[in-house]
């Protein structure tokens, strides 16, 4: 913020326009000194994503002729679609990432079981707040919850950001969401993202930055912020952001030290400490600080739209699209044969406890499996720590190896055809899961572990 | 490329890229010929084998909507697909699509009144689209994307750029 309009009202005599977000982080990853609305600027990101896609990237990569990537340091790669491999084709697939990891000199990998890319890419503090971050990942919106501006790309955009550094992005409008007081009790962030994109359709914002504000925002807890820029990709957003807050901040920071430290440590040969010595924290927190990047007041939107938090209520996303929302009481007679809580949406350690409070005591309904994937290996610690893991398994669940698990239809936990899974993704499309013949609702951690032991789609309250 | 012929299939609103090529499908099958196989499978089983080269896609609001995986556009480029003509197009689908040489034209009037089977002429050069009820104009490609569809891609883009 500071340094951004520093720079601007030095370059000339007139007051700078107000800018968005988006203006200021297109304009430093382009290296200008500001950006119109609009404008198509070759942008160079800090940090460039993929996955179990990466072995494919890297075949269209070879067709350049290079040796080595540009700058290896700020590519990061994580194995989480398909893990642990489960066919002979997805093991070779990740065997061909290694050697690439190897021959690149990739520092930021992260091996099978380590957790989904976007929450690992989190919780090490890879991506920074200010910062471009592009992905072939289509839910790459996900890291504005720090407000960093991630974008999803194609696979041959990300080989050419291999070889080049630098990808054309156009400047998007800024649509902003304001959400005012506090949501209900039982009602979450992830209600509000699927009450947007129903009111607003599944095109409702699309190319644009999407903008969240209000009190309710700054309300939420941290983990709950993840939830709405990663869900922005239902809505055809660009990118989304939330300003971070002092809390943010100190995620970030704690984070970066941590990584930094154990880097420092495996450079002396050390065993990694368990935390960073207070002096990295501070530094870290610096630097982030100087990164800040918010929308000036009077910044030009292309949209405004607001909600009270008392209207939001408990929604379904029903088959087969994210906005052909329903309010929960009105599908509530829908048998489940399958209930899934995971993903990078909502498989995060607060998703797991609230779960574990729901389902403490009780046994899951007999004809539903209930289906708990951790989204990193970090939360999986957690989560056993707190007992939650203990009081899942006691209630029928099946754990999963941290990672996408069947959100897209590629991995462990596949539905028949003819089955309805309740879900804590983000995504329900016809066949997301593996069959075009299931149907996928989506809803909060909450209502999935009520469905769990309903075996129908069902309120926490019910439970109560 | 400037002026593409064919029929056109058509389709509607917010087409998404797990219909367009199943999720399934992306880790596991490379080949060219695979992956055209696959494409509109669980949207239309009859388009792979009716459809002729040059061939039109016309759709509605938000063609492509959803995952970033770029076979959705490869699997349209394989089977020879001249042209996708769309209200509006999901964002990392139309880059791919334009990445992969394959023209996204956004034309709200032209994607809402062309018929399915209906012969539709796009004129690259003068952004036009041209079918039985008439003719209607799109906006020019911005020069960056322009000069990656005259090169025939991104990759020939780059590597051009490498070269020079
Ligand atoms: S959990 Fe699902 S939505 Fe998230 S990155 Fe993995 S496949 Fe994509």
């Amino acid at each position: 913020m500071n340094t951004t309009e520093a720079r601007h009202s030095s370059s000339g005599g007139q007051p700078p326009s107000p800018q968005t977000f988006a203006q200021k982080a297109l304009a430093r990853a382009a290296g200008l000194d500001s950006v119109q609305i609009g404008q198509v600027v070759d942008a160079q990101p800090d940090v460039i994503l993929s996955h179990d896609n990466t072995a494919a990237i890297r075949r269209i990569w070879q067709e350049f002729g290079q040796a080595r990537v540009l700058r290896p340091e700020r590519l990061a790669i994580t194995l989480d679609h398909a893990v642990p491999a489960p066919t002979t084709k997805h093991a070779q697939n990740h065997a061909e990432i290694r050697e690439f990891v190897r021959e690149q000199g990739i520092a930021h990998f992260f091996e099978v079981g380590r957790g989904i890319c976007h929450q690992v890419l989190s919780e090490e503090a890879v991506v920074l707040p200010g910062q471009l971050i592009l992905g072939a990942d289509s839910h790459t919106t996900h890291y504005g919850w720090m407000g960093a501006f991630g974008a999803g790309i194609g696979r041959s955009e990300v080989a050419a950001l291999w070889a080049t550094g630098q990808l054309w992005l156009r400047v998007p409008e800024t649509m902003r969401i304001e959400l005012d007081g506090e949501l209900p009790p039982w009602v979450t962030a992830k209600d509000f993202a699927l009450r947007v994109i129903g009111d607003l359709g599944a095109d409702g914002g699309l190319y644009a930055m999407i903008e969240f504000g209000g009190s309710g925002i700054e309300a939420l807890p941290l983990e709950a912020r993840m939830i709405l820029p990663n869900m922005m990709a239902e809505f055809g957003a660009k990118s989304a952001f939330i300003a971070p807050n002092a809390a943010v901040v100190e995620y970030v920071a704690a984070r970066l030290g941590r990584r930094r430290s154990r880097a420092e440590a495996a450079q002396r040969g050390e065993r990694r400490p368990q935390d960073a010595p207070a002096q990295m924290v501070d530094e870290a927190r610096a630097e982030i600080e100087a990164l800040l990047l918010d929308s000036d007041d009077g910044a030009p939107y292309a949209a405004v739209h607001r909600y009270a938090a008392r209207d939001i209520e408990p929604t379904v996303a029903c088959p087969h699209t994210v906005d052909n929302v329903r309010l929960l009481s009105e599908v509530s007679d829908v048998r489940v044969q399958q209930a899934f809580l995971g993903t990078c949406t909502n498989g995060r350690l607060s998703d797991l406890a609230v779960a574990a409070q729901i389902v403490q005591g009780r046994r899951t309904a007999s004809g539903t499996r209930f289906l708990v994937i951790p989204a990193s290996a970090e939360v999986l610690q957690d989560a056993l720590r707190l007992g939650y893991i203990q009081t899942l398994v006691e209630a029928g669940a099946v754990i999963g190896v941290p990672g996408c698990g069947p959100c897209m239809g590629n991995h462990m936990g596949i539905p028949a055809p003819g089955e309805t899974t309740i879900s804590s993704a983000n995504r329900n499309f016809r066949g997301r899961m593996g069959t075009p013949d299931s149907d996928v609702y989506l809803a909060s951690p909450a209502v999935v572990a009520a469905s769990a032991i309903m075996g129908r789609i069902a309120d926490p309250r019910e439970l109560e | 490329m400037d002026v593409i012929r064919g029929r056109a299939w058509k389709y509607g609103d917010n087409v998404n890229t797990d219909v367009i090529y199943p999720g399934k499908y992306t880790y596991t099958v490379s080949g060219r010929e695979e992956i055209a196989r696959h494409a509109l499978e669980d949207l239309d089983p009859a388009f792979v084998t009716g459809m002729q080269p040059g061939d039109v896609i016309v759709a509605g609001r938000n063609w492509g909507c959803g995952s970033s995986r770029e076979q959705a556009a490869t699997c349209l480029v394989y089977n020879g697909v001249g042209a996708i003509v769309a209200e509006s197009f999901g964002r990392i689908f139309y880059r791919n699509a334009l990445n992969n040489g394959l023209p996204a034209i956004v034309c709200p009037e032209a994607a809402r009144v062309i018929q399915p089977g209906d012969a539709v002429e796009v004129d690259i050069t003068s952004c036009v689209v041209r079918c039985p009820a008439g003719e209607f104009s799109f906006p020019p490609f911005s020069p960056s994307i322009m000069h990656i569809i005259e090169a025939g891609g991104l990759i020939a883009y780059v590597k051009r750029s490498l070269e020079a």
